[in-house]
């Protein structure tokens, strides 16, 4: 190897902005397919377990008495077979990753519509909804 | 003779993340004999294929590895189809083809980072994985996950590429190619490097066809091993040829991973030329019934994936040979001889994935 052959790469380095981005001050590249984590709209849910059935990790639990759809984010592995098979596709995937979390931290309970036909529930809203629809 | 003494190297190493043991007997400062020892990371992977779904155990199988993560997933999921007698559509085998070939640019540019930063050459390892960013990003662009890509499963893949992202991909990758021959040309000319890495850890070719070497160690001594041309997945419409190097020595070793990045450009080339139209995907009911062995070429070397069903949702047995482990013996028998100093630029050559090699 001569002299100077890596001259091209060092004043390429030189004079180019940084490959690296200011993390967290700068959000991190997210495309349209990333997978971030699972959400679900509560109203869409007709508890028929689907999901919980096809969870490699177990991380989904569906009381279709109670009506409650838990999901475990420490366990969840982010493949995206949930949103894939529901059949109501009231599960979708953001594309943004959550924050750190401890592992109490993790479970996220919400209470769904279940299985009849009546009218919307109220708006998806973050963490538990204690509120059950009316019978 | 003088005195021996044992020097233990790893399981926790500065220069090795991965939980590799040995004990160097060492005369004076030559290694005279090496006794490894694996089983730090044992995670009984294999054993959960009978509690999970054989659809669900891909997502298991590709998280055997870290780094050829989506080999693994295709190798199970081709064993299954083998059991099954599936037909895939030809675009799926072909998509697979690609991201394999990705995953070998990433895997290889990650090691060629990591060797360079055991060298202690700091800057070369900045631009490596600098490139090896670009080949993530297109791999999180099309299919949503950096390196578990999670795409493959049984019958097909999971998502597909639009005519006009191959394109761009491709266009990505020729203009990679020039900052590719630029790093490339630092390890397989500059003085400093060959001068460190010529005649240091031989393995003859008899040695590495006796101990069952894989992979670029394999190819770097002489043997033109390489499972890509028994034609899986595309591989019997691609026209390529397997790299291989005569020394057998650690500037062979890394010379073949440095060539192959450019064979893999070629064959992502020809794939995307080829590649036909049609569904990625298809339908799949009942469950595998049989036995089989399923081989792939992973970046470091032949895996092979050996599943048993009995006609249940629940296969019976699985087994992995993962290429870290088959490279284990020709390891110790090419740090035989050499110094003290040098030991951890030889371990490397292997590219040891130990978290593979335990599952």
């Amino acid at each position: 190897m001569t002299f100077f052959q890596n001259t091209r790469t060092v004043l390429k380095s030189l004079f180019s902005r940084p490959s690296t981005l200011m993390y967290p001050a700068k959000p991190a590249k997210k495309t349209e397919n990333t997978r971030g984590h699972v959400t679900i709209n509560p109203a869409g849910c007709i508890t028929c377990r689907t999901c919980q059935r096809k969870c490699p990790t177990q991380a989904i639990v569906v009381d279709v008495k109670e009506k409650t759809w838990q999901i475990d984010n420490m366990r969840c592995v982010v493949c995206a077979v949930c949103v894939d098979t529901c059949p109501t596709k009231c599960l979708a995937m953001d594309t943004q990753y959550r924050p750190a979390m401890t592992a109490r931290g993790g479970v996220e309970k919400f209470t769904v519509a279940g299985p009849k036909k009546k009218e919307p529930a109220a708006a998806p809203a973050d963490g538990v909804k204690p509120k059950e629809p009316k019978e | 003779m003088s005195k021996q003494i044992t020097v233990p190297f790893g399981p926790q190493h500065p220069v090795l993340p991965e939980p590799l043991h040995l004990d160097l007997v060492l005369e004076d400062e030559t290694v005279v004999d090496v006794v490894p020892t694996i089983g730090y990371v044992h995670r009984g992977l294999e054993k959960l294929v009978e509690k999970r779904e054989y659809t669900e155990y891909v997502f298991i199988a590709e998280r055997i590895c870290g780094i050829c993560s989506f080999i693994h997933s295709q190798t199970y999921v081709q064993g299954i189809e083998q059991i099954m007698g599936l037909e895939i559509p030809e675009r799926a085998q072909y998509l697979r083809t690609i991201w394999g070939e990705y995953s070998r640019l990433h895997s290889h540019l990650l090691w060629l980072g990591l060797f360079a930063d055991g060298m202690g050459f700091e800057s070369v390892f900045m631009n490596a994985w600098r490139l090896r960013e670009h080949i993530l990003d297109d791999l999180e662009a099309t299919t949503g996950g950096r390196v578990i890509l999670g795409v493959c499963k049984v019958g097909g893949v999971r998502k597909d590429i639009t005519p006009e992202k191959l394109d761009e991909m491709l266009r990505g990758l020729k203009a990679m190619e020039r900052e590719l021959q630029d790093l490339t040309n630092v390890f397989l000319h500059d003085n400093s490097v060959s001068h460190r890495l010529k005649g240091l850890g031989v393995l003859k070719k008899e040695d590495a066809y006796q101990l069952g070497a894989v992979g670029p160690t394999a190819r770097g001594s002489g043997l033109a091993i390489d499972i890509r041309s028994t034609g899986y997945g595309a591989f019997d419409r691609i026209n390529f040829r397997p790299v291989v190097e005569q020394d057998g020595d650690c500037y062979a070793r890394c010379a073949v991973r440095a060539r192959e990045l450019f064979t893999s450009i070629d064959i992502i080339e020809q794939c995307i030329k080829k590649i036909p139209d049609g569904p990625v995907d298809m339908k799949v009911t009942g469950a595998p019934d049989g036995e089989y062995f399923s081989r792939t070429e992973q970046p470091r070397g032949e895996v092979i994936h050996y599943i048993k069903g009995n006609g249940k949702k629940n296969l019976v047995r699985h087994r992995v040979r993962t290429p870290t482990f088959t490279n284990i013996p020709p390891l110790v028998t090419l740090l035989k001889g050499v110094e003290l100093a040098d030991v951890p630029v030889v371990v490397l050559t292997i590219d040891p994935c130990i978290g593979c090699a335990e599952r």
